[in-house]
């Protein structure tokens, strides 16, 4: 157990470096080398000469690489050209407000999808089951970014119980109220999803053997799911979170442009337009490894859910 | 060929809800298609005394800030997102099968590099590694679907190298090896057909992620370019005046999520019917 979580946490840093390797693959194929791109159309000759040399786009690529990794491995993103800021602190002021929507939509899917799954699959074929499943269906179906404008168009607009956009004051409790909706939106795709494969997990499981037993031994319907299904249900499920979350932080760049919430997101798309490459290429780094640092998580937290799970 | 038509009518008798599916999708091909002929307006031509209107007769779904008619809109929309639904779900079916196919094949080292590529390539949410692509090569519409194209792709490479891993240990394999066939010949001749229709199922359910993925990024401004109409641009500019005009942004949403659930149902559908294994590796 000890070797598999050395060797597992260990092979985080060749994917890190594959990620930041993806990354430096495609600014170097991009159209116009990067000192271009940075500087823009209507760049003189010499700037553009100045920056290469700064960059080091003189060097030869393997060399090129070598000095990005190692500025890579040491947190040294370089400087926004758009505010001059350093790259890394921006993207560390900004984290918290994704990491705080991504937590938050999580939370709703499970505390919403597991029951809707358990309870689907208890009341297998009945009026619940149907309107849940159905309602799934079109959940999984629906663009989150069109989600989210449609709760703001219900929540903020016509009933004003929210805030339309922003995300408040963080050390004030007023934050929860800028996070309500987005994070419902953010967790529409996740709860169905989840609530489907609880179902159909759930169905499986109170067919076997131990279920049956604990039923012959007297024990109340309740008392059955709760305490037998429940942990079996656990692992499928923290797989489909564990796969959601990756797409979470995804759909949290796309519900952040919505709600205009100042999170990794937002920074990202705020860059490209702003043409301030430097900036995409750290926050985009950044997103993969945070995705990469959840499946970790994800993986160890099997073993806590299933001691049979012994990783050798 | 014959027996894969008589498993589909077989499937369509018994599922009348992918029967349905089927129709919306062919319906919104049709649309697509014909949309220069259908299309009641112009879709880019603006008309500045009849800005935001309702839906009425002359309008059926309304106007939006330029007086530009949303039914038209969302008719020459259909063209943009089908065709990056399905020619970016092509481009990852070409370059997975590719990548898994051979790595599977060769084995060693080639499958040890393809599938530590195909690993680094998952650990980017999919719609990240196609922002960061349109970000560094620009948005244009080959481009969109060259970036959805190739964020998809390492889920094809997955399933190709999990199926031909089985396939290349069939004897009829070894029988091709035992007559001098080369190994582009096996692998194109003999493992891709016998892995292809698992793939082809894998492809129908991945043509809504592509949609959803460029509608997302035509949300963000990412994707085509306006003026031309894409379902999640029109979404974006009805943001704009969702006080005064939610019409707008509602029906092009409707539309998104009736064409994301008709191929969810029609893939889930085929994919039972076809190949209930791939349930676990999809």
């Amino acid at each position: 157990m000890k070797t598999y979580l050395i060797r597992r946490c260990l092979m985080v840093v060749p994917t890190l470096i594959g990620i930041a390797t993806v990354v430096f693959i495609i600014i170097r194929l991009a159209p116009g080398n990067p000192a271009e791109i940075l500087l823009g159309d209507y760049a003189t000759p010499e700037a553009r000469a100045f920056l290469e040399e700064k960059m080091g786009l003189n060097e030869p690529l393997p060399v090129q690489y070598g000095i990005y990794l190692w500025n890579f491995l040491q947190g040294d993103f370089g400087r926004s050209f758009a505010t001059n800021r350093l790259v890394l602190p921006e993207i560390i002021r900004h984290l918290p407000y994704t990491l705080e929507l991504a937590a938050a939509a999580v939370l709703l899917s499970v505390l919403i999808g597991l029951p809707a799954g358990i309870l689907s699959a208890v009341k297998k074929d009945t009026l619940f089951d149907r309107v849940s499943m159905v309602l799934a269906l079109f959940l999984a179906a629906m663009p989150l970014f069109w989600l989210g404008v449609l709760l703001m168009l219900l929540f903020s607009i016509h009933l004003g119980w929210f805030p339309v956009i922003g995300a408040g004051d963080p050390t004030s409790l007023n934050a929860i109220k800028y996070l309500v909706l987005p994070s419902i939106a953010l967790a529409g795709t996740p709860t169905a999803i989840i609530a489907r494969m609880t179902r159909s997990t759930v169905l499986e499981i109170i067919q076997q053997e131990f279920v049956k037993v604990a039923r012959a031994k007297g024990l109340g319907e309740a008392k059955v799911i709760l305490k037998h299904v429940l942990k079996n249900v656990m692992i499928p499920v923290t797989t489909v979170i564990g796969l959601n979350m990756g797409q979470l932080l995804g759909g949290g760049v796309v519900i952040e442009m919505v709600f205009a919430r100042p999170g990794l997101g937002k920074l990202l798309i705020d860059s490209i337009y702003a043409r301030d490459y430097l900036q995409v290429q750290g926050t985009v780094i950044v997103i993969a490894a945070l995705f990469v640092f959840i499946n970790l998580l994800v993986d160890l937290n099997y073993s806590l859910l299933d001691p049979r799970i012994r990783y050798r | 060929m014959r027996e894969l038509g008589r498993i589909l009518r077989r499937m369509f008798r018994r599922n009348k809800l992918a029967l349905a599916s089927l129709f919306v999708i062919l319906a919104l091909i049709a649309t697509a298609l014909l949309a220069p002929w259908i299309a009641p307006y112009d879709p880019n031509q603006p008309d500045m005394g009849d800005t935001l209107s309702l839906p009425s007769i002359r309008h059926l779904l309304g106007t939006d800030q330029l007086g530009r008619d949303i039914l038209s809109r969302i008719i020459w929309g259909a063209r943009i997102s089908l065709q990056v639904g399905i020619i970016a779900v092509g481009i990852a079916f070409v370059l997975g099968t590719i990548i898994g196919m051979f790595g599977a094949y060769w084995g060693k080292w080639s499958d040890e590099v393809s599938m530590r590529v195909v690993d680094i390539m998952l650990s980017f949410p999919m719609i990240l590694l196609a922002i960061c692509l349109i970000a560094f090569f620009g948005s244009s519409l080959s481009n969109v679907m060259i970036a959805v194209g190739i964020s998809l792709s390492p889920r094809f490479a997955r399933i190709a190298r999990g199926l031909t891993l089985t396939v290349k240990e069939q004897v009829y394999i070894e029988s091709a090896k035992a007559l001098g066939a080369g190994s582009l010949r096996i692998c194109f001749c003999h493992v891709l057909p016998n892995i292809f229709s698992p793939l082809l199922v894998t492809a129908t359910l991945y043509i809504s992620t592509a949609i959803l993925i460029e509608s997302s990024l035509s949300y963000l401004g990412l994707g085509v370019q306006p003026p031309d109409p894409t379902w999640g641009s029109i979404i974006n500019e009805g943001r704009e005046v969702l006080r005064i005009a939610p019409w707008i942004s509602t029906f092009a949403g409707l539309v998104i999520m009736v064409t994301i659930l008709s191929f969810n149902i029609l893939g889930d559908t085929l994919r039972d019917f076809l190949d209930p294994r791939l349930r676990r590796q999809i």
